[in-house]
């Protein structure tokens, strides 16, 4: 502890530890502002009446805090409708994504199998496909397949991930022979393994994966934009947005809230999933 | 039981393990993917049914000259130029700030991190308001663009990288936090030590050190960046697109798909657009790999 105390005092003269922790706090908080600024005048706008919107100087915070805003975004514009969507949505695509890529992650990490590895080299080579060059073709599968304009449509697509079969690949991969070995000489069979030992222990890759596949769908904007541009019964929250938007009910404060509306799930999750979600975006990034 | 057919029975078991998601794969990834080529060489007839008329190369030669094409294509290279240097740069800028011992850097942390979860639609709407002309802010900062900037043709891109960087500065500082993470304390340390300037300690050992990262960032953004078009559908819309100028070309396959359904000339342009992003990764790759300092290699 004293050792610590005097080799920072050696190494780093007072001044230049004042100024260094002074400019790093401006930089941090000018950061922080250009992050927060716009949030919070979203939230104070969302409170103000439609008049005292265009107030100049503009108000910086709520005179009096207007909640007709909210109603009118969830009754009038339909978000509370288009929230159950969104969340029947990405239940469904974190639910299938979910059972598809673990299954497929244990056969590849275990099994042996022919054109393995051929295989392998396919659905990695597919993460470097982005969806917007796939729209065309799969805007006339779901057509063909009778999917359109159902809740459906908007979730089969994406419950199957490349890059989720690849982190738990690697998770399993982890996972000693030997754990296997024995299991199977105590009769367990292989998915009885993979239920009972490898997924708890594969837990904390699995959560990952499944945050970023919630963000992922929370957040995805070309599909359901494509599939529900004539229909409004099947509106994800982001669409839902963009109507509010596109100004079919009056009022700046009604948008706004409608974005408040669409934000604070995911900034939920973020808080309370946090190192899941940094280590799910991070993933790919270490070596 | 024999070998052989414990071996057939693992494979048959491994098969219909990794049935369901081959077979998505397939349908939604790879079947499309691949179909656009057919795409690219076929008229698309005029009424379902008719037979496709053959075009050969001679579509894709027309849509990728075509001056939509390039005007979306200058849009998109030019949001991309903007939005991904920026958006690195901030985001190793704050990471590096905020991976030191000091107080209330856990707050920075979670602030930073909340850009990385906002949709684009929250992002466009948001920034949509206080650039609005009336009610906005700027306005009040004594800022008056006319025409308005939405319908700018000088500002209307500039305000959509905006977006993009506030975006991209989340995913850029988690990115470089963990990188920073990731590096022996020792060698910041003894920079630390040598009392190199806090300047001197970021371009001499924080950037080299952090290069694996900062490549890996700018390959992701640059993918990201070269497939918006989001905020410009939100803000700006199909309409009034053509004298702003923020047609990006995934906005382009979009409405060759919905506004003016043209599979052909939207496989063209798919395939143009993966190609030139594929380039650019690859040049990345080629050009900017060399130089990355992998620890401990």
């Amino acid at each position: 502890m004293s050792e610590n105390k005097v080799s920072q005092r050696r190494f780093s003269p007072r001044l230049g530890s004042n100024l260094r922790i002074v400019s790093s706090y401006a930089i941090l908080t000018l950061g922080a502002l250009a992050v927060l600024f716009p949030l919070y005048m979203t939230i104070v706008s969302s409170l103000l009446t439609a008049k005292q919107f265009g107030d100049t100087p503009p108000d910086f915070f709520p005179p009096t805090p207007q909640w007709s805003a909210y109603s009118n975004a969830f009754f009038s514009g339909h978000m509370w409708h288009y929230l159950f969507n969104s969340l029947q949505q990405t239940v469904e695509i974190v639910m299938g994504a979910s059972i598809t890529t673990v299954l497929a992650a244990w056969a590849f990490a275990t099994y042996s199998f022919p054109f393995k590895r051929i295989l392998w080299t396919i659905v990695l080579s597919t993460l470097l496909i982005p969806f917007e060059v796939t729209i065309i073709t799969n805007f006339q599968t779901v057509n063909s397949l009778h999917l359109y304009g159902t809740m459906w449509a908007l979730s089969v697509p994406f419950m199957v991930s490349a890059f989720g079969i690849f982190l738990l690949r690697q998770a399993f991969l982890g996972i000693p022979r030997e754990m296997r070995e024995a299991a199977t000489l105590d009769g367990q069979g292989s998915m009885g393994f993979l239920w009972r030992v490898a997924l708890p222990l594969v837990r904390p890759q699995l959560a990952a994966f499944m945050v970023i596949s919630a963000l992922g769908a929370w957040n995805s904007y070309l599909w359901p934009l494509l599939l529900t541009t004539n229909s409004t019964t099947n509106r994800t929250i982001q669409i839902g947005l963009k109507a509010l938007n596109a100004g079919t009910i009056q009022g700046f404060n009604v948008v706004l809230a409608g974005s408040v509306i669409a934000a604070v799930p995911m900034i939920l999750i973020m808080i309370f999933f946090n190192k899941q979600l940094v280590r799910s975006l991070t993933g790919g990034a270490l070596k | 039981m024999t070998r052989r057919s414990v071996r057939i029975r693992q494979s048959v078991g491994a098969y219909a393990l990794i049935a369901p998601a081959l077979t998505l794969i397939s349908v939604f990834i790879i079947y499309p993917f691949l179909r656009n080529f057919k795409l690219a060489l076929y008229a698309i007839p005029p009424f379902p049914g008719l037979p496709s008329k053959w075009l050969g190369i001679h579509q894709f030669t027309t849509t990728v000259t075509s001056d939509v094409f390039l005007n979306s294509l200058q849009a998109t290279l030019l949001y991309t130029a903007m939005v991904v240097p920026l958006g690195v740069f901030a985001g190793l800028v704050l990471a590096v700030t905020a991976h030191q011992k000091l107080r209330g850097m856990a707050i920075y942390r979670v602030i930073f991190s909340t850009t990385a979860v906002s949709s684009v639609a929250v992002a466009a709407t948001i920034f949509g308001t206080l650039l609005n002309p009336v009610n906005g802010l700027l306005p009040w900062f004594g800022i008056n663009v006319n025409p308005p900037f939405l319908q700018n043709t000088t500002w209307a891109l500039p305000a959509m990288a905006i977006i993009g960087i506030w975006e991209f500065m989340g995913l850029s500082f988690l990115l470089f936090s963990a990188g920073l993470q990731s590096l022996p304390e020792e060698v910041m340390e003894a920079a630390l030590v040598d009392g190199a300037s806090p300047v001197r300690r970021f371009f001499r050992v924080t950037i080299p050190m952090l290069s694996p990262t900062i490549f890996y960032a700018l390959a992701v953004g640059t993918i990201a960046a070269m497939y918006t078009f989001g905020q410009m559908d939100v803000l700006i819309g199909t309409g009034s697109t053509t004298y702003t100028n923020t047609d990006t070309l995934a906005y382009l396959i979009y409405q060759s798909v919905t506004v003016q359904p043209n599979a052909g000339v939207a496989a063209c342009i798919s395939i143009a657009l993966f190609g030139i992003t594929s380039l650019i990764t690859f040049l990345q790759f080629r050009f900017l790999e060399r130089r990355v300092h992998y620890v401990g290699e």
